[in-house]
C-alpha cells in the first residue's frame, strides 16, 4: 500500500541537505546545511520503534515456542486423547484433561448465563436512560469493579459470598430446583456455582462497558425514527438500538468468556478443586487455570510437568481464538480505534 | 427526549398500547434494578473490605516481617518491599517498549497491513491468561536458571504491560493534530525529535495515564508470580532470589486455615485495592481535565 502522503517520513529532512545551493545560500540554507542531515538519527529512531512493535509479535511467538515444546512429552504419548481422558494420577503419570476442560467451560458459561443480563441491563441504563449526573459516578463505579484484582475478589468469596451461598442460597435452590439434577449432594459453598457466581461479577464490568461503547456508537438518528414512529421507550432501544449493535454485543460477550476462561485466582479459591465431573453444581470441581496455579510449582517429573504445560498450551490457543473472534466483532461495528478492554 | 417528539396516530390495529407502554416500564425497571444489583456487590465488597482492613491494619503490617504461625503481631513489610521491586522492574520493562510500539503504530504504521497486525497482536496478547505468561516465563528463565527469581516476576508482569501501553499511547498520539507535527518539521525540525518532543510531549498526560492503568492492572496479578516471583518468607530485594509480593502473600494467607492470617489478608487486600483505586482515580481525574490541554 502506498504512504499516505501526510506522513512524515525521514525523506523530507534528507531532502533538505541533499539539495545543493547554486546561487549564495541564504542564512536558512545555510543554518540547514550547518545542521547536516538527520536522516541517520531518523533511521535509528525509526528502526527502534519497529523493534517495540516487532517485540510483540516476538512475545506471542515465544510463548507459543515455549508452551509446545516444553509440552513435548506428553504430546507424544497421549496425542490429541489427552484432552479427552478424565485420569488425573501425577503418581503413574497417568494423564487427561477433560475434568479440567468440562470445569473451564462450565463455570465460564454459568458466569455468562449469569452475567449477561445483568450487563446489558446496566448498559442499556446507562445510555438510553440515565440522567447525566448519574452517568459518570455510575460509570466509574462499574469500572472500578474491573479494577479490583481477583485475589480480593478469590478473599471475598472465601469469607462472604460462600457462607452467604451455602447458608442461605443452596438450601432454597435444593429445595425448589433440587428435581433437575443440578442442584443436589452435599452442599459444602466450595463449588462450581461459587466460581460461576464469582467470575459473572467479574466479567460484568468487562461486558457492560464494552456493550455501552458499541451502544453510544449507533447514530441517534436511528432512535429518533424509531420514536418518531410511535415506538416505546423498550421498542426503541431493541429496534433502533439493540438490533443495530447485536454484532458488537456478542463481540462484547465473546470477549467477556475470554476472560473467564483465562481467570485463575479467584476461581482457584473457590471452586474446590477435585478434578471430577459431576453434574450437580453444588458439587466441587476444577479448572483448567487453576490446576495450574495449585500443582505447577508441586510438579517433580518432567511427564507431571509436560501434561501441565499442555493444559496451558490449549488454554492459550483458545483465548487466543476466542479473544480474536470478538476483537473482529467489536471491530466491525466501532471501526477506527477500537474498544479498548477495561 | 420522548415528550418533546409529537407522536403521529397509531395504526387501527395497535389497539394493545397500554400493553407496550408497560412492557416498555417493565423493561426500563428491570433495566434500573439490573443497574443496583452490580453495583451493590461493588459496595458490599468495598465496605466490608474496609471494615475488615481497617480494623487489622497497624503499623507493623508496614514494618514487620511475616511471623511463624501460631505467633501474634508480624506484617507484610517483605511483601511491599517485593511488590515495589517487581513493579519497578516491570515498568522498566514494560513502558519503554509499550509507548516505544505505540508511536511506531501512531507515527509509521497508519492504515498500513503492518500496522494492523501489530495492533491486533497485541489486542490479542492482551487477552493471554496471566497464568499463561506465568507458565511461559517459568519455561523460559527459571527452568535455565533453576530457581525462582524476582527477575523473572518483573518479567512476566512488564510483558503484561506492553499491550495496554501500546494501545493507549497509540490512540493519545493520533488525538494530537497534524497541524502541531507538521509545523514542527516545516520549522526544520528531525523527524525523530518532533516525535518526542512535540508529539509525544503533547500527549504526554494521555500517556502517563495509559501507563498507569496498565501499572494497576499488573499490581493486583498473582496467578504469574505463582511459580516466577514465588514468595519469600524474608526481606529480599535481590533480583535473583525468590521474592515475596502483596497479592502472592494475600492469596496464600486467605487459604490458610489460620484466624490470624486471614486478618492480615484483608489488610493486605486493603493496601492494594487503595494503591490500585488511587491510581485509576487519578486516571480519571486527569482524563476528565481534558489530555491535550494546550493541544489545539
Amino acid at each position: 500500500m502506498a504512504q499516505p502522503a501526510k506522513i512524515p517520513v525521514s525523506d523530507n529532512d534528507a531532502s533538505f541537505s541533499d539539495a545543493q545551493p547554486t546561487a549564495a545560500p541564504s542564512v536558512v540554507r545555510s543554518f540547514l546545511i550547518r545542521r547536516g542531515s538527520s536522516s541517520v538519527a531518523d533511521g535509528i529512531f525509526y528502526g527502534l520503534v519497529v523493534a517495540c512493535a516487532l517485540s510483540i509479535f516476538g512475545i506471542v511467538v515465544l510463548i507459543a515456542y515455549e508452551l509446545v515444546t516444553r509440552s513435548q512429552l506428553t504430546l507424544g504419548k497421549f496425542g490429541l486423547s489427552f484432552f479427552f481422558r478424565s485420569a488425573w494420577d501425577p503418581v503413574n503419570s497417568n494423564f487427561g484433561a477433560w475434568p479440567f476442560i468440562y470445569g473451564t467451560l462450565m463455570s465460564s458459561f454459568l458466569a455468562l448465563l449469569i452475567s449477561v443480563p445483568f450487563a446489558l441491563g446496566v448498559a442499556i441504563f446507562l445510555t438510553e436512560m440515565c440522567p447525566k449526573w448519574l452517568r459518570t459516578p455510575l460509570s466509574f463505579l462499574t469500572e472500578l469493579l474491573a479494577a479490583i484484582p481477583s485475589v480480593v475478589y478469590g478473599l471475598w468469596a472465601i469469607f462472604v459470598l460462600i457462607p452467604l451461598l451455602r447458608d442461605y442460597v443452596n438450601p432454597k435452590l435444593m429445595f425448589t430446583l433440587g428435581w433437575t439434577g443440578f442442584f443436589s449432594g452435599p452442599n459444602a459453598g466450595y463449588s462450581m456455582l461459587a466460581a460461576g457466581v464469582v467470575l459473572a461479577i467479574m466479567i460484568l464490568p468487562i461486558i457492560s462497558s464494552l456493550t455501552r461503547e458499541v451502544m453510544t456508537s449507533v447514530p441517534m438518528v436511528q432512535r429518533e425514527g424509531v420514536l418518531a414512529l410511535g415506538a416505546t421507550r423498550w421498542e426503541m432501544i431493541r429496534i433502533g438500538v439493540l438490533r443495530n449493535a447485536r454484532i458488537g454485543i456478542v463481540g462484547a460477550i465473546i470477549l467477556g468468556l475470554g476472560r473467564a476462561l483465562g481467570e485463575t485466582m479467584a476461581v482457584t479459591m473457590v471452586i474446590g478443586n477435585r478434578p471430577e465431573i459431576v453434574k450437580s453444581l453444588l458439587a466441587p470441581g476444577y479448572t483448567m487455570a487453576s490446576v495450574l496455579a495449585n500443582e505447577f510449582s508441586e510438579a517433580t517429573d518432567d511427564m507431571y510437568l509436560s501434561a501441565l504445560i499442555e493444559i496451558g498450551l490449549a488454554l492459550f490457543l483458545v483465548t487466543i481464538v476466542v479473544n480474536a473472534c470478538a476483537r473482529l466483532l467489536v471491530w466491525a461495528v466501532t471501526r477506527g480505534a477500537p474498544a479498548r478492554a477495561a | 427526549m420522548a415528550a418533546h417528539i409529537i407522536r403521529p396516530p397509531l395504526r387501527p390495529s395497535n389497539t394493545n398500547v397500554v400493553a407496550r407502554r408497560m412492557k416498555s416500564g417493565l423493561v426500563s425497571g428491570l433495566a434500573v434494578l439490573a443497574t443496583i444489583i452490580v453495583v451493590a456487590p461493588l459496595i458490599a465488597i468495598l465496605l466490608y473490605l474496609l471494615k475488615q482492613g481497617v480494623s487489622s491494619l497497624n503499623w507493623d503490617f508496614f514494618t514487620k516481617i511475616p511471623v511463624p504461625v501460631g505467633e501474634k503481631g508480624g506484617g507484610m513489610e517483605n511483601a511491599i518491599v517485593g511488590s515495589g521491586v517487581i513493579l519497578a522492574l516491570a515498568s522498566a520493562i514494560g513502558i519503554p517498549l509499550g509507548i516505544g510500539a505505540g508511536i511506531y503504530l501512531a507515527e509509521y504504521a497508519t492504515g498500513t497491513r503492518m500496522g494492523n497486525l501489530v495492533r491486533f497482536t497485541a489486542d490479542v496478547l492482551n487477552g493471554v491468561p496471566s497464568i499463561v505468561m506465568g507458565i511461559a516465563i517459568y519455561a523460559l528463565i527459571v527452568l535455565p536458571q533453576k530457581h525462582f527469581s524476582a527477575l523473572a516476576g518483573g518479567v512476566v508482569l512488564g510483558v503484561m504491560m506492553v499491550p495496554t501501553v501500546t494501545r493507549t499511547t497509540e490512540e493519545m498520539l493520533r488525538m494530537v493534530p497534524y497541524a502541531i507535527r507538521e509545523a514542527a518539521l516545516g520549522l526544520g525540525v528531525p523527524a525523530w525529535r518532533s516525535t518526542l518532543t512535540i508529539t509525544v510531549r503533547t500527549a504526554s498526560a494521555g500517556i502517563v495515564t495509559g501507563c498507569m492503568l496498565a501499572f494497576a492492572r499488573v499490581a493486583g496479578e498473582t496467578a504469574p508470580l505463582l511459580f516466577t516471583a514465588f514468595g519469600n518468607a524474608f526481606q529480599s530485594t535481590s533480583l535473583n532470589e525468590p521474592i515475596a509480593a502483596l497479592p502472592l502473600q494475600i492469596f496464600v494467607y486467605a487459604v490458610s486455615p489460620y484466624d490470624e492470617w486471614h486478618r492480615l489478608a484483608w489488610a493486605g487486600a486493603l493496601v492494594l485495592i487503595v494503591l490500585i483505586i488511587t491510581s485509576v482515580a487519578l486516571v480519571r481525574f486527569v482524563v476528565s481535565r481534558g489530555t491535550l490541554k494546550g493541544a489545539s
